[in-house]
């Protein structure tokens, strides 16, 4: 079933989420979810690469060998992620330096891989870029859903904004210690695909 | 062309190698001043930070012009082995690169293992010493520091009181110490837990030469010589017990600081 550019777009938010149906790109999902700004930044680098690597890839897709396809893949992506490393720690050191090595595994995100092995490589570039798009928002969605949970339960803070004063600073609110470790962000994830299959049932997998 | 054959799928990979290259390195050699610019004004900040003179917290930009506020701070270079400064016709304190300094035989050496508490390997004959005046007295002297953790070699600064043996601040720039455990080395509350606290014992014999009796304790420290340690990362906390031994004894600042607390006397 062809879909529409505005399917291709706004399915990876809910019917095709990357995270919770796809359950790729865990790993970053875990790490950097810890405070928003953090969580933001790399939800804008991981859309940007996912957009134009599947956009690169869809232009040369004619010319890419088939044996040799996955290697020319990482290639174009590696390349763009050191792009947007170099170009973050020009402009944003202090960002850069909280990310460190997680930019760097922006290359072996599986979702980038993913949408260029499974959809860039049969179509044209204009949907190509959407579908990028829509998978690098829809990464963002979850992880900017994920790291305002965490940030809020597990510092009281919201985008380094106090919210719930903490005990420690004569406020009144108990910090949630399993929220600041990345195992916190395994029990918010599975919420987030339990509620999304109990709405989407044809996401349940058949026993 | 059948681009299936062996010698198109050369060419198409030698192409695109070649495309990658060309940006890579465009984008590496036309940011390098700006990173290097980054770099220089972090460790700036970071030895501002240390001295107490920096509030802002990390990543907001606030807390006043880092160019500004550094005009305060004089640098100047000491020989680590006598503890003498060296004057800038020998050693301009501009352009001498510390790290760089310790690939050089000519001004570092290798320690032997007994001496090596820290890690190192080789270390420098010369170090950047950092001095705060105020109304025409010393105010604060901010020393590097690095030494190995767990998994990384930690860079950071300590700044001392006039006093030359209570600190005022530490920091750590640098590290890839496990996030949230031995990471928590960077953690201002932490780094809060160790002003006001005494490097070396008055009634040492040995005075400043002698080893600090400062040290980072399991749970919560006491009294002026105890430092709170970080639960969950003992072997990082060794690390920064051990650099501190080495930093601040014989083989570090310890020299320095007893020849210049002699001069600070008369």
């Amino acid at each position: 079933m062809p879909e529409t550019k505005k399917e291709l777009l706004l399915n990876p938010f809910f019917q095709r989420n990357p995270i919770a149906l796809l359950v790729l790109g865990i790993c970053s999902a875990l790490a950097v979810t810890g405070s928003m700004d953090t969580a933001l930044v790399m939800s804008i680098c991981l859309t940007l690469v996912v957009a134009f690597s599947s956009l690169i890839i869809s232009l040369i897709r004619h010319q890419i060998p088939n044996t040799v396809r996955i290697g020319m893949q990482i290639t174009v992506i590696a390349t763009l992620v050191i792009l947007v490393d170099q170009i973050l720690k020009a402009f944003f050191y202090d960002l850069a330096k909280q990310l460190s090595v997680y930019v760097g595994l922006i290359i072996t995100n599986c979702i980038v891989m993913g949408r260029a092995e499974g959809f860039a490589m049969s179509h044209a570039p204009l949907k190509s870029f959407i579908d990028g798009l829509g998978n690098g928002l829809g990464y963002a969605f979850i992880l900017m859903t994920v790291s305002f949970c965490r940030e809020l339960l597990g510092s009281g803070t919201v985008f380094g904004y106090e919210v719930l004063p903490l005990v420690n600073n004569e406020g009144w609110y108990a910090s949630n210690g399993l929220m600041v470790l990345p195992a916190g962000a395994f029990f918010l994830i599975a919420l987030i695909i339990w509620a999304l299959r109990t709405i989407y049932p044809d996401q349940q997998e058949k026993e | 062309m059948n681009k299936e054959k062996t010698a198109s799928a050369f060419l198409a990979v030698m192409v695109l190698a070649f495309v990658c290259s060309v940006l890579v390195t465009g984008a590496a050699v036309g940011l390098r001043p700006r990173q290097e610019a980054n770099r220089t004004l972090d460790q700036k900040k970071n030895i501002l930070r240390a001295a107490g003179l920096y509030q802002g917290k990390e990543g907001t930009g606030k807390g006043g012009d880092v160019d500004t506020l550094f005009q305060q701070v004089e640098t100047k270079i000491i020989r680590l082995a006598d503890g003498s400064f060296v004057p800038p016709e020998e050693l301009d304190p501009a352009t001498f690169h510390q790290l760089r300094s310790t690939l050089d035989n000519t001004t570092s050496r290798k320690l032997s293992k007994e001496e090596d508490k820290a890690g190192l390997g080789r270390q420098e004959k010369f170090s950047m010493v950092y001095l705060v005046n105020k109304g025409g007295q010393l105010d604060k002297v901010i020393l590097p520091i690095r030494g190995k953790g767990l998994w990384s070699t930690m860079y950071g600064y300590v700044a001392l009181a006039a006093d030359l043996s209570t600190i005022s601040g530490i920091t750590f720039y640098e590290h890839g110490e496990t996030p949230g455990l031995g990471g928590d080395i960077a953690n201002p509350d932490w780094q809060a837990g160790w002003q006001g606290k005494q490097l070396y014992a008055p009634d040492n014999p040995e005075g400043l030469e002698g080893q600090p009796v400062l040290e980072i304790v399991k749970g919560h420290g006491t009294g002026p010589y105890q430092v709170d340690g970080v639960s969950g990362a003992t072997l990082t906390m060794n690390g920064v017990n051990n650099l501190m031994q080495f930093w601040f004894g014989e083989h570090g600042f310890g020299p320095f600081l007893q020849r210049y607390k002699g001069f600070l006397e008369k």
